[in-house]
C-alpha cells in the first residue's frame, strides 16, 4: 500500500508542480515565448500531417496557425507536438501543450469532467465504416459478426459498442494506438473493417498500399463535433482560441479571403468587414491582443472556406465535399456568432 | 545501538547530541519525516490543482459503466459492465501472457542453454546464432515482426486452412474444438487429483526408499500412467460426460469452439523467444560455473554424463541461475505491456488505455496499473527467493 502511493506521488508530481492555471497566464506565457505550443495528431492527412522537411499542413494545423497568427501578426510562430488520442487530454491538462487541435470529438463527459473546454467545431464528422471491396458488403448492418480495427481512447470505441448493441450484432473490436497501426493490422486482413470518423477514413484510405480496394460504407453511425480544446480556467486564451475560429468562418461567410484582404482593408465600406479586420468599433485588446487579430488570421492563414478546400476540400487528395461544414448560408451548419 | 560496554558513567557525561546512537536515529527520523512532508505536498498540491481545474478525482469511476468492447476476456464480459471490470479483464489477461511467457522462455532457455555447451558443432553453433540474434533485437521490433509475419500470409476466414475439419487457422486465429463437461464430470476431476497427490506419495516413498537401500524405483513412468490412466478411467466409468463444441464457419468468422487469437500468439512467441535467449546465457553460466573436477568426479564413481548432469551440475548450477532467472521473469511480465503495440487487450491496453481515455482519470488510472506490475513482480521475486534459498548451497 504504501509502495503503491510512493509511486502515485511520483506520476502526480508533473500535475503537482506545473502550477495553477490563472486568468490570463497562458497568453503570457506564449507571449514571453514567442510561439504557440499546438497538440496535433501523430500524423493524419489533411488534418495534421508533416511533409519531408517537417513542416505540418493541415486542417487541424490551419486552426493552430490562426492563433499564431492572432497573437503574433505570424502564422509560423507554432510548435507541434504529435500526440496519440491516448495521450492527448493529459498533455492538456499538464501544460505540456497550449491548445490541443487534434480531431477531438466534443462530448460531455471531456467537457466536464476533464477540466477542459472545447472552442468550437472547426469539423463536424461523423463515424463511419471503410472495408476493403472483395467483402462485398454494401452497408454496415451487413457486418455482424465482423472484426474492427480501432483507436485507443477515441469515441469511435464507445460509438461501435453502441451501434452494435441496438442493433443486437456481435462485434470483434481489436484496438490499437495509432491509427498507423489500425491501417496496417487492417491490410494484414486482420480485421474486416476499420472504424473512425468518417474524415479520417477518407485520410488513412490515401495511406493504403492501394487505395482503390477499399470503400467508405454510406452508414454514419454518431455525430463528431471536432474542435480545438483548452483548459478550464483561462477565459482569456479560451476566447482567443473560440475567436479565432469564429474569424476564419466570418471572414468566409463576407467574403474576405487571405486573396483579398489587403484590398479590402483598403476599400472596403462593410463595417461587418471594418470589425473583422479591426478597423473600426472593436476592440483586440478585449482578448489582450492587437486590434488586426482578424486581418491577421485571414492574411496569413486564410477563411475557412480556404483552409478546408486545401487540406481536405475536393481539389486535395482527401476530396472531401463540404456537406456539413458548409456555411449555414449554403446548407452547410457552419455558423459563427457576429464580430461586433 | 548503544555501545554495551561502555561504562554507564561516561554515557552521561558525553552530551546527547554527541552519542552516535542517538545522532543516527534522529537523522533516520528526519529524513523520514522530509520524504514525508515532500511526499505530502506533491499529493494534496496535485489534488488542489487537480480540483481548481475542474478534473474529477477519485475511484468512483470504476463502478461506472464502461460503454466499449474488448477484444478477448478470460471472464464474462461486455459494454455494460463497470471500468472495475475491465482493469479485472486487462489484469487477467497480461497475467495470462506472463504465465506463458514464463513457462515458454524457461523451456527454451534451458533447452537452448544447453544447447550451446553441446560437444556438437552444429548444435552449439545453432543455439550461438539464436542467442546473438534475439538478444540483440529490439523486443518491440520482434512482437511487430511476428504479428505481421505470423498475420500476413494466413488466409482470410473463408479459404482457411483446415485440419480434418475440427481444427482451424486463419488470419483471425487458431480454431480449437472446445471440450465441454456435462454432469459427472468432476470424477474425472477427481481422480486427476487423486493421480497427481498419488504420485507425490510415490515419488517422496522412492527417494526413501533409494536413500535407506539404493534400490530405484521407475517413478516418472508409473506417475505419467496413473495421471492419465486413472482420468480416462474415471471418464469411462462415468459415462462419457463430456462433448466437444466445434467451431462453425458463420458470416465473418469462426464461431464457437475455442480461440487463440494472433495478438496473443504473437505476444507470447516475441517474449518467450526474446526472453528465452537471456535465460540460456544465465543457464549456461550457471553450468559453466561448476568446475570441471565435478564432472570428472562424478564420471570418476561411474556416474552417466546424463545423471551427471541431472544429479550433479544442475543442482549446483541452479544456485547461480536461480537469480538471473527470477530478473528475466520480472523483465517478461513488465515487457508484456507491449501488448498495447499489437492491439493485445492486456492491462495497459485495456485500463491505461482505453479505460484512461474515456475517464480521463490518469492519475488514478495510472496509479493502479503501476501498483499492479509492481506487486506482480514484487510475488515473483518473493517466489523465486524462497525457492533460491531452498536451492542455496547448504554449508557444513
Amino acid at each position: 500500500m504504501k509502495s503503491k502511493l510512493v509511486i502515485g506521488l511520483g506520476i502526480t508530481a508533473a500535475l503537482s508542480l506545473a502550477g495553477t492555471a490563472n486568468a490570463g497566464a497562458t497568453l503570457d506565457g506564449v507571449k514571453s515565448k514567442g510561439y504557440v505550443q499546438c497538440g496535433v495528431s501523430t500524423g493524419l492527412p489533411g488534418f495534421s500531417s508533416a511533409d519531408e522537411k517537417g513542416d505540418f499542413t493541415g486542417l487541424d494545423v490551419d486552426m493552430c496557425r490562426a492563433v499564431a497568427a492572432a497573437i503574433f501578426g505570424d502564422a509560423s510562430k507554432v510548435k507541434y507536438s504529435p500526440l496519440t488520442a491516448k495521450e492527448r487530454f493529459t498533455a492538456l491538462q499538464s501544460g505540456e501543450v497550449d491548445m490541443l487541435s487534434r480531431n477531438t470529438t466534443w462530448t460531455y463527459t471531456r467537457d466536464t469532467s476533464l477540466g477542459l473546454n472545447f472552442t468550437g467545431a472547426s469539423y463536424y464528422d461523423g463515424q463511419g465504416f471503410l472495408v476493403t471491396k472483395n467483402l462485398g458488403v454494401k452497408s454496415a448492418l451487413e457486418l455482424d459478426g465482423a472484426s474492427f480495427c480501432i483507436q485507443a481512447g477515441t469515441t469511435t470505441e464507445l460509438n461501435l459498442a453502441d451501434y452494435f448493441r441496438a442493433n443486437k450484432m456481435a462485434y470483434t473490436p481489436i484496438t490499437f494506438d495509432t491509427s498507423d497501426q489500425t491501417v496496417k493490422a487492417f491490410e494484414a486482413g486482420r480485421c474486416d473493417a476499420l472504424t473512425s470518423d468518417q474524415s479520417q477514413l477518407y485520410a488513412l484510405r490515401i495511406k493504403l498500399e492501394d487505395p482503390t480496394s477499399a470503400v467508405v460504407l454510406p452508414e454514419v453511425i454518431s455525430k463528431e463535433p471536432l474542435g480545438p480544446v483548452v483548459r478550464q480556467g483561462d477565459d482569456e486564451w479560451f476566447n482567443i482560441v473560440k475567436w479565432s475560429l469564429f474569424a476564419m468562418i466570418n471572414a468566409e461567410e463576407l467574403g474576405v479571403s487571405s486573396a483579398n484582404v489587403d484590398e479590402m482593408k483598403e476599400k472596403s465600406t462593410d463595417p461587418n468587414v471594418r470589425r473583422l479586420l479591426g478597423i473600426e468599433g472593436v476592440k483586440g485588446e478585449w482578448m489582450g491582443l492587437p486590434d488586426n487579430w482578424g486581418y491577421s488570421i485571414v492574411k496569413h492563414v486564410g477563411n475557412y472556406g480556404e483552409a478546408f478546400e486545401r487540406n481536405v476540400g475536393e481539389g486535395s487528395a482527401l476530396g472531401i465535399s463540404r456537406g456539413l461544414n458548409a456555411l449555414w448560408s449554403k446548407g452547410g451548419i457552419q455558423y459563427a456568432p457576429p464580430i461586433r | 545501538m548503544a555501545p554495551q560496554n561502555m561504562p554507564q558513567t561516561s554515557a552521561s557525561k558525553v552530551p546527547l547530541w554527541r552519542q552516535p546512537a542517538v545522532r543516527a536515529l534522529l537523522f533516520q527520523i528526519l529524513l523520514v519525516l522530509g520524504i514525508l512532508a515532500v511526499g505530502y505536498y506533491l499529493l494534496s498540491n496535485t489534488l488542489t490543482n487537480m480540483e481548481r481545474r475542474g478534473i474529477t478525482t477519485g475511484f468512483g469511476f470504476l463502478s461506472n459503466e464502461a460503454g466499449f468492447g474488448i477484444l478477448k476476456s478470460l471472464i464474462e464480459y461486455d459494454e455494460t459492465d463497470t471500468y472495475g471490470r475491465t482493469f479485472l479483464v486487462g489484469l487477467l489477461n497480461t497475467l495470462l501472457v506472463a504465465g506463458l511467457g514464463v513457462f515458454f522462455a524457461t523451456f527454451i532457455g534451458f533447452f537452448v542453454g544447453i544447447s550451446r555447451l553441446s560437444k556438437n558443432w552444429l548444435v552449439a553453433r545453432l543455439a550461438t546464432v539464436y542467442i546473438e540474434t534475439f538478444r540483440n533485437i529490439p523486443l518491440l521490433l520482434q512482437i511487430m515482426f511476428w504479428y505481421f509475419a505470423v498475420l500476413r500470409p494466413l488466409p482470410r476466414p473463408r479459404e482457411s486452412i483446415s485440419v480434418g475439419d475440427t481444427v482451424f487457422l486463419n488470419n483471425r486465429g487458431l480454431f480449437l474444438p472446445q471440450p465441454v463437461p456435462e454432469d459427472g464430470f468432476w470424477l474425472v476431476g477427481a481422480a486427476f487429483a487423486v493421480a497427481v497427490i498419488a504420485t507425490i506419495v510415490i515419488a517422496r516413498w522412492a527417494h526413501r526408499r533409494q536413500d535407506a537401500t539404493g534400490q530405484q524405483f521407475p517413478t516418472g513412468s508409473v506417475g505419467l500412467a496413473m495421471i492419465v490412466g486413472l482420468p480416462l478411467l474415471a471418464y469411462w466409468i462415468s459415462g462419457s460426460p463430456m462433448h466437444w463444441e466445434y467451431p462453425v464457419l458463420g458470416g465473418f468468422n469462426f464461431r464457437g469452439g475455442m480461440e487463440v487469437i494472433p495478438e496473443l500468439a504473437a505476444l507470447v512467441l516475441a517474449l518467450s523467444i526474446y526472453t528465452g535467449a537471456f535465460i540460456a546465457e544465465a543457464v549456461r553460466s550457471g553450468i559453466l560455473s561448476v568446475t570441471h573436477g565435478q564432472t570428472e568426479a562424478a564420471y570418476a564413481l561411474g556416474l552417466r554424463p546424463r545423471t551427471t548432469l541431472k544429479l550433479v551440475i544442475i543442482p549446483q548450477a541452479m544456485r547461480v541461475i536461480i537469480p538471473q532467472l527470477t530478473s528475466q521473469y520480472l523483465n517478461l511480465t513488465k515487457n508484456s505491456s507491449l501488448a498495447t503495440a499489437i492491439g493485445y487487450p492486456d492491462l495497459v491496453n485495456v485500463f491505461a488505455g482505453t479505460t484512461l481515455n474515456q475517464t480521463g482519470q490518469a492519475v488514478e488510472v495510472i496509479a493502479m496499473t503501476m501498483g499492479v506490475y509492481l506487486s506482480i513482480s514484487l510475488l515473483i521475486s518473493m517466489f523465486m527467493n524462497w525457492y533460491n534459498k531452498r536451492k542455496m548451497l547448504v554449508e557444513r
